[in-house]
C-alpha cells in the first residue's frame, strides 16, 4: 500500500510531525497551536482529559479532518492529507475510539473494505480470508474470517478494528482508546503485538484512559490540556503523578459549593435501578444502583466513558425505560411517567450532546428558550407573544446568554451560550431536580466557570442539581457530594474535602499510592 | 421560517451589510421573483394571459394544489412526506359521489341522503381518519414516513377503485326534493367574484399560518422537525404532533377532493393521480427544506402559483402537454438547487453578532443523527 520511503530514518527521528496545528470549531477552540511529534519506532503516548482535543488532533493526523491553520510534516517534508486513504496510502492509519466497522459484513470483508485484493477472476477472496486468519493468529483470537461482525462481542469487534488497522502494513499506527472494551489477556497481547511493530519500525501513537496501562507501553508521554501541551516527558522520567498534575491542572477554579443553607427534603430518589445495555446484550449498564438528593444538594457523577453516568441520567429523565428498580421525585414513582410529564413535575435534563439533542439548529436564540416552557402561555388558543418575550429576554439576562437578541440564529452563539440557553430553556420550567450529563463538554473554562456558578445560585435557591462529569477537577468545584461510577455501579462517595486521586483510584483509571 | 423573521425584525438593530442584502432578498424571494417572471413572460407572449378574469381561472386551478400543499408544508415541516394526498383526494370525491346519491340502509329498508354540510364534515373525518392510519404508522410503529404513505397511497387508490369498481359518480347536484342541493356551489359559485375553491384555499392558508406562528404546536412543530431529539427533551409531544399533521394533511386532500369533484361535476376514483408530487413540488419551491424545520405558508402558496401559472401559461401558449412536464420538472430542480445554496449560505455566514456559527459539518452530524438514532430505538 504504502509506498516504500527512500529514506529511512532512524529510530527516534520524527518521522510525522504537527506544527502549531488550531482547530476550531465554530465558537470553541478544539487545538490551540499544537505542536506534536511521532518519533520512528516508538510508542508515543497522549494523555489528556476528554475534551483536551486528543481525539480531535488525531483526526487531523490521520487526514479525517483539516486543521484551521497549521501544517503536517512527513518526513520534514510538509503535507496535506486530502482524505483517510491519501493518509493510508502515505502508511498512517487509525484506530478510531468509536468503532468504525459494517457490522452487517464479515471480519474478512470489513477488513478489506475500499481495498478488496484483486484476483484472476474478480475479488480474490481465499487470500483475503487467508491473510485475515494470520492477522487472528498474531492477535491470538479464535475468530473466523466468515463471521458477521455483529455477531461478535464488543472486545472482539475492537480486535477486527485492530487488525484492520495491522493489515495496511503502516508506518504510522495510530491508536485512540484501543482498549477499552478489551479484557486484560486481550491487552496483553495487543502490547505484545505493539511490541513486534515499534521493533519494525513502526510508529504509534497510543490514547488510553488506562492511565496504568498506557504507561506500561509508552515510550514517550505528551500531554494536552484544553487543547494546548502542557508537558512531554520520556517514560523514565515521569509517573503517573507527573500525568496526573499535567492533565488536571492545579490553577484552575470551578468555584466552592455553595452554603449556608440546610438542604430540603429528598428531591429525588434513584431506588435500585437497572438499566439493560440497549445494544442488546445482557449486560446491565447500570447494576442496581441507589441514589437520594436533597432539595439545594449538588451532587456529582464521576466516571470513565462506559461507566454508565449517561445512561443513568437518561433513564432517570424518561428517555431510557427502567430494567429493575424505581425512580423517585418528592417521594412519587415517575418510572413509567413520559419525558414530558417528568418535565411537568419537575425533573428535566441538559443532555450530554447538545447540538444533537439540545437545541433545534433551525430555530432562533429566542425559541430555543421558550421552546421547553411554551405551553404555559397559550391564551386562549393562541401564544402570548408578550408573555413568551419577557420570558426570553428575563431568561437571556438571568442565564447570561451573550446574544445578538432573541432573534439570532442560535448557531451564531459560542458554545457556552448554546449551553446556557440549553440550560436556560430547562430553568424556564421551574424545575425542582436538574441533570446535567457533562455540561462542561466543549465550553471554554470561563464559561464552565459561569455555567458552574449558575448551578450553585439555583441550588442555593433549592433546586437539587446532579451533574455528571468526566473531568476530575469538575468534581471538587461546587459539588457538595462526589459519586463515582464504575461499570454502572457506584464504586466510591465523598465529600467536597476529597482529593483528585481518591476520585481516580475509584474509577479505576489509576491507583496511587 | 417566519417565526425567525418576526422575531429577528423586533429584536432591535439588525446590521444589514449593503450589497449583499439585494442578492439575499433575490435569494430569499425567488419563488414570487419567479412568480412575476412568469406573468411577464407570458403576458408578453399571449393576449389572453393578463386578464383579471383568466387569473381567477388560473386561481381555481391553483387551489387545489395549494390546498393540498398547505398540508403537505405541515408534514414537510415536520421532517416527513406525505405521498397519500393525492389518493385520498381521489376517495374522498369517490365517497362524496357516493353519498351524494344516497346510502342505502338494507335493514331499515330506507334510502339516507345527507345534506351537503353533512357530507363535507363526513369527508373531512376520513381525511383525517387516512392521515390518522399514516400518523399512527410513524409515530408509534416507526414505519419510515416515505413508506408508510406510499403504502397508504395504494391501499386508499385501491378502497376507491374498488368502491366505484372503476366507474365515475356523475351526478353530483343532488335534488332539491331531497334537500340535498348544493354541492356545485364549492366549485362553480363564486363569492365577491373569486371562485370559491381560491377562498377556500385562503381560509386554509390563514388558518394554516395561525397554526405555525401563533399556537404551540406551531412551535411543536417547528422544533421537532428541526431537532427531534431535542424537542422530545424539552417535553414536546413529539408523536401527537406527528400523528396531527399527517391528519392535517389528511383533512387538506379531503377539502381539495371536494372542491375538484365539485368542479368536474364528477366524482372519479382516478382523480388526483400524482397531485402529492404536485403538491411536494410546491412546497419545495417555497423555499421550505425536505429535512424539516425550515419553510412557511407563504412561500408554499407562492410555489403553488408558479406551478400552476407556469403550466397554465404553456398550455394557452400552445406549448405541448409534454413540454409542460419537462418545464415543471426543471422549475422543482433550479428550486432545489437554490435551497441548497441559500441554506449552505446561512450556515457559513457569520451571525449578526459577529459570532462565528456552527460548523456545518456539526449541523450536519445533528441532523443525520437522528435517522440513525431512530433506528437503533426502534
Amino acid at each position: 500500500m504504502n509506498a516504500a520511503p527512500q529514506f529511512e530514518p532512524a529510530a527516534g527521528d520524527t518521522v510525522l510531525a504537527a506544527r502549531n496545528i488550531v482547530k476550531s470549531y465554530g465558537g470553541t477552540h478544539a487545538l490551540k497551536g499544537v505542536n506534536f511529534d511521532i518519533r520512528r519506532g516508538e510508542v508515543t503516548t497522549l494523555f489528556g482529559e476528554n475534551g483536551a482535543g486528543k481525539s480531535t488532533l488525531m483526526k487531523i493526523l490521520s487526514g479525517v479532518e483539516t486543521p484551521t491553520s497549521g501544517s503536517i510534516e512527513l518526513d520534514g517534508r510538509p503535507v496535506v492529507f486530502s482524505s483517510t486513504v491519501d493518509a493510508r496510502d502515505r502508511g498512517i492509519s487509525i484506530i478510531h475510539q468509536e468503532l468504525s466497522l459494517a457490522p452487517n459484513l464479515s471480519v474478512r470483508d470489513n477488513i478489506f473494505m475500499g481495498r478488496e485484493l484483486r484476483g484472476a477472476t474478480g475479488l480474490d477472496f481465499a487470500e483475503e480470508a487467508r491473510q485475515t486468519r494470520m492477522l487472528m493468529v498474531d492477535l491470538e483470537e479464535d475468530i473466523d474470517p466468515m463471521t458477521l461482525v455483529q455477531d461478535l462481542r464488543l472486545g472482539q469487534q475492537q480486535i477486527v478494528e485492530i487488525a484492520r488497522a495491522l493489515s495496511v502494513d503502516s508506518r504510522i499506527l495510530i491508536m485512540d482508546e484501543p482498549t477499552s472494551a478489551l479484557s486484560a489477556t486481550e491487552v496483553e497481547v495487543l502490547f505484545k503485538v505493539i511490541r513486534d511493530l515499534t521493533a519494525r519500525g513502526v510508529s504509534i501513537v497510543y490514547i488510553s484512559h488506562h492511565l496504568e496501562e498506557a504507561l506500561q507501553i509508552t515510550d514517550h508521554a505528551v500531554v494536552l490540556r484544553d487543547g494546548t501541551i502542557t508537558a512531554t516527558g520520556k517514560a523514565k522520567n515521569i509517573d503517573l503523578e507527573w500525568i496526573v498534575r499535567n492533565m488536571v491542572g492545579e490553577n484552575f477554579d470551578l468555584g466552592s459549593p455553595p452554603t449556608g443553607y440546610a438542604f430540603g427534603d429528598v428531591a429525588l430518589s434513584i431506588d435500585d435501578v437497572s438499566i439493560a445495555d440497549v445494544s442488546g446484550s445482557d449486560r446491565l449498564v447500570v447494576d442496581r444502583l441507589s441514589l437520594d438528593v436533597r432539595a439545594g444538594e449538588i451532587v456529582c457523577i464521576y466516571g470513565l466513558m462506559g461507566a454508565g453516568r449517561t445512561e443513568l441520567l437518561e433513564c432517570v429523565a424518561g428517555r431510557l425505560p427502567v430494567t429493575g428498580g424505581r425512580v423517585l421525585l418528592e417521594g412519587d414513582d415517575i418510572s413509567r411517567l413520559s419525558i414530558a410529564e417528568r418535565i411537568n413535575r419537575g425533573l428535566v435534563l441538559v443532555p450530554e450532546d447538545r447540538q444533537r439533542d439540545g437545541l433545534v439548529q433551525t430555530m432562533t436564540v429566542g425559541a430555543n428558550l421558550s421552546l421547553a416552557s411554551i405551553g404555559a402561555f397559550v391564551k386562549g388558543m393562541l401564544l402570548s407573544r408578550s408573555q413568551e418575550r419577557s420570558l426570553i429576554d428575563g431568561t437571556i439576562r438571568d442565564v447570561r446568554v451573550k446574544t445578538a437578541g432573541a432573534g439570532a440564529p442560535i448557531g451564531s452563539l459560542s458554545g457556552g451560550n448554546q449551553q446556557k440557553v440549553v440550560i436556560g430553556k430547562m430553568l424556564t420550567t421551574d424545575p425542582k431536580v436538574m441533570l446535567l450529563d457533562e455540561p462542561s463538554r466543549g465550553i471554554d473554562v470561563g464559561a464552565k466557570a459561569e455555567v458552574f456558578r449558575l448551578l450553585g445560585e439555583r441550588a442555593a435557591q433549592g433546586l437539587a442539581v446532579v451533574f455528571s462529569t468526566s473531568e476530575v477537577a469538575e468534581c471538587l468545584g461546587i459539588a457538595h457530594r462526589i459519586i463515582v461510577m464504575r461499570r454502572g455501579r457506584i464504586s466510591a462517595q465523598f465529600g467536597a474535602d476529597v482529593t483528585k486521586e481518591q476520585i481516580m483510584a475509584a474509577s479505576g483509571e489509576a491507583v496511587l499510592v | 421560517m417566519t417565526s425567525a423573521s418576526q422575531n429577528s425584525s423586533r429584536s432591535g438593530p439588525r446590521t444589514s451589510s449593503g450589497g449583499f442584502s439585494l442578492a439575499k432578498l433575490l435569494l430569499e424571494g425567488r419563488a414570487f421573483l419567479a412568480l412575476m417572471v412568469i406573468i411577464l413572460v407570458f403576458s408578453m407572449l399571449s393576449p389572453y394571459y393578463f386578464s383579471l378574469g383568466n387569473f381567477l381561472t388560473m386561481a381555481s386551478h391553483v387551489a387545489i394544489f395549494g390546498i393540498l400543499a398547505v398540508g403537505m408544508l405541515l408534514v414537510i415541516l415536520n421532517g416527513g412526506i406525505d405521498l397519500s394526498v393525492g389518493s385520498t383526494l381521489g376517495l374522498s370525491g369517490v365517497v362524496a359521489g357516493f353519498l351524494m346519491q344516497g346510502v342505502q340502509l338494507q335493514t331499515l329498508g330506507v334510502v339516507l341522503f345527507p345534506p351537503v354540510w353533512v357530507v363535507v364534515v363526513l369527508i373531512c373525518v376520513l381525511g383525517a381518519l387516512v392521515g390518522l392510519v399514516n400518523g399512527v404508522l410513524i409515530a408509534w410503529l416507526k414505519v419510515p414516513a416515505f413508506v408508510a404513505t406510499l403504502g397508504m397511497l395504494y391501499v386508499v387508490r385501491g378502497a376507491a377503485l374498488l368502491m366505484t369498481n372503476g366507474l365515475t359518480y356523475n351526478d353530483l347536484g343532488g335534488k332539491p326534493e331531497l334537500g340535498n342541493t348544493g354541492f356545485d356551489w364549492l366549485g362553480f359559485n363564486r363569492l365577491f367574484g373569486i371562485p370559491i375553491g381560491v377562498l377556500v384555499m385562503v381560509v386554509i392558508a390563514i388558518i394554516g399560518s395561525i397554526i405555525l406562528n401563533r399556537t404551540a404546536f406551531g412551535r411543536w412543530l417547528y422544533a421537532s422537525g428541526g431537532n427531534e431529539r431535542a424537542a422530545e427533551l424539552s417535553g414536546v409531544p413529539v408523536k401527537k404532533v406527528q400523528v396531527s399533521v399527517y391528519m392535517l394533511s389528511g383533512i387538506c386532500a379531503s377539502v381539495a377532493g371536494l372542491i375538484l369533484s365539485s368542479e368536474l361535476t364528477s366524482a372519479g376514483p382516478t382523480a388526483g393521480n400524482s397531485y402529492e408530487l404536485t403538491a411536494i413540488a410546491a412546497v419545495v419551491i417555497g423555499g421550505a427544506a425536505l429535512t424539516g424545520g425550515r419553510g412557511n405558508i407563504r412561500g408554499t402558496l407562492v410555489g403553488a402559483f408558479v406551478i400552476g401559472f407556469l403550466s397554465d401559461g404553456l398550455v394557452i401558449i400552445g406549448v405541448s402537454a409534454y413540454w409542460q412536464t419537462v418545464f415543471t420538472g426543471a422549475v422543482i430542480v433550479l428550486a432545489v438547487l437554490l435551497n441548497a445554496i441559500q441554506y449552505r449560505r446561512r450556515v457559513k455566514l457569520p451571525g449578526s453578532n459577529g459570532g462565528p456559527s456552527t460548523s456545518p459539518q456539526q449541523a450536519g452530524k445533528a441532523r443525520t443523527a437522528d435517522p440513525a438514532h431512530e433506528k437503533i430505538a426502534g
